[in-house]
């Protein structure tokens, strides 16, 4: 339907919808986040849910102690290699459509503990990451920003077509590698279908990436 | 004509299971034209809390601590009557006292019993 003609008809009191918006509504306005924890993160997550903050408001209230009914992974927290299998494996087990929000700098990087031995260097080198909230650890504030930024994704998410999201494709996998523990690290020590090392100009910045020149 | 009488109820009994129904079967079709299927060996493990499960569930458990529980409940709850037995007892006329005396009686005889079990001990 005719964009022009919808906004006229809503001014004459008649709502119109599509499947598509009808569906986006509805999974915009009820994220089931996983109960899921990993670090000091978890705790503004915690305080995001209570009573100053509300989540509520954004129909995300009901955290699931199950992946199974689960359609949101709040990965809050530093990820050690030892725990990294379980937060690939949790996520696999979740029903699409999935999303993942990566929580404050160790989830998106390693953060502080980066050059730490047993510390992954940011989740998204195992599963798809939809939104990055940067923040030592975010506050609340920063936690409601990224469930308005996902909800805005889904909302703009087409049901057919090209551009379809990852869950209505059936090309599109739905589980990822799960790491295995290593002789030295994790193996594969990233999935290479979804994330890329970025490639550094060491001409351009003067200096590699342990700081050295 | 008696059978009228539940005509509503029929009524709103279809318009019930027409209402499961119609919602399974929208989801069916939703499932089938828009969203795959895609199962998996992680997403179809028995259990969901991150770890491999290991072994086997069907393992036979020592019903030890069961009988343990048992007794020690039973004599726990003895206790409670022992309590107002005590305080009442010169006010006892003799089969009161008899009556309960083969009330201990009986669990005392559990408690023989259980000891030749060899309940009571512990491997």
């Amino acid at each position: 339907m005719d964009e022009k003609l919808k906004t006229e008809l809503s001014k004459q009191g008649i709502f119109t919808t599509s499947l598509q918006e009808l569906y986006n509504w509805g999974r915009t306005s009820s994220i089931w986040p996983l109960n899921f924890g990993l670090a000091c993160c978890a705790i503004e997550m915690i305080a995001t849910t209570m009573a100053r903050y509300d989540l509520a408001r954004f129909g995300a209230e009901v955290f699931r102690p199950s992946p199974r009914q689960a359609d949101l992974m709040i990965v809050a927290g530093t990820v050690t290699k030892k725990m990294a299998p379980q937060v690939v494996r949790l996520y696999n087990q979740m029903p699409e459509p999935k999303y993942v929000i990566s929580m404050g700098a160790c989830a998106i990087s390693g953060g502080p503990f980066k050059q730490g031995y047993n510390v992954l260097k940011g989740i998204d080198r195992y599963i798809p990451v939809d939104i990055y909230i940067p923040g030592c650890p975010p506050r609340p504030e920063a936690l409601i920003d990224a469930f308005m930024e996902l909800q805005k994704k889904i909302d703009a998410q087409q049901l057919t077509g090209e551009n379809r999201p990852r869950h209505l494709n059936a090309d599109e996998p739905s589980e990822f590698i799960v790491p295995q523990f290593g002789e030295h690290d994790l193996e594969p020590t990233r999935n290479s279908s979804i994330w890329e090392p970025p490639l550094v100009q060491i001409a351009q910045t003067g200096s590699d990436e342990s700081g050295s020149h | 004509m008696t059978n009228n009488m539940y005509l509503p109820v029929i009524v709103l009994l279809l318009a019930a299971i027409a209402f499961a129904l119609s919602t399974l079967l929208l989801a069916w079709f939703w499932a089938r034209f828009f969203s795959p299927h895609k199962p998996g060996p992680s997403k179809n493990a028995i259990y969901e809390c991150g770890l491999e499960s290991q072994g086997d569930a069907w393992i036979q458990f020592k019903p030890g601590y069961y009988l343990y529980g048992i007794i020690f409940l039973v004599f726990d709850v003895e206790a409670i009557f022992l309590l107002p037995f005590a305080v009442a007892f010169t006010g006892f006329s003799a089969t009161e006292c008899i009556a309960m005396l083969v009330f201990l009686l009986l669990l005392v005889e559990g408690l023989v019993w259980a000891y030749q079990k060899k309940v009571l001990v512990w491997t």
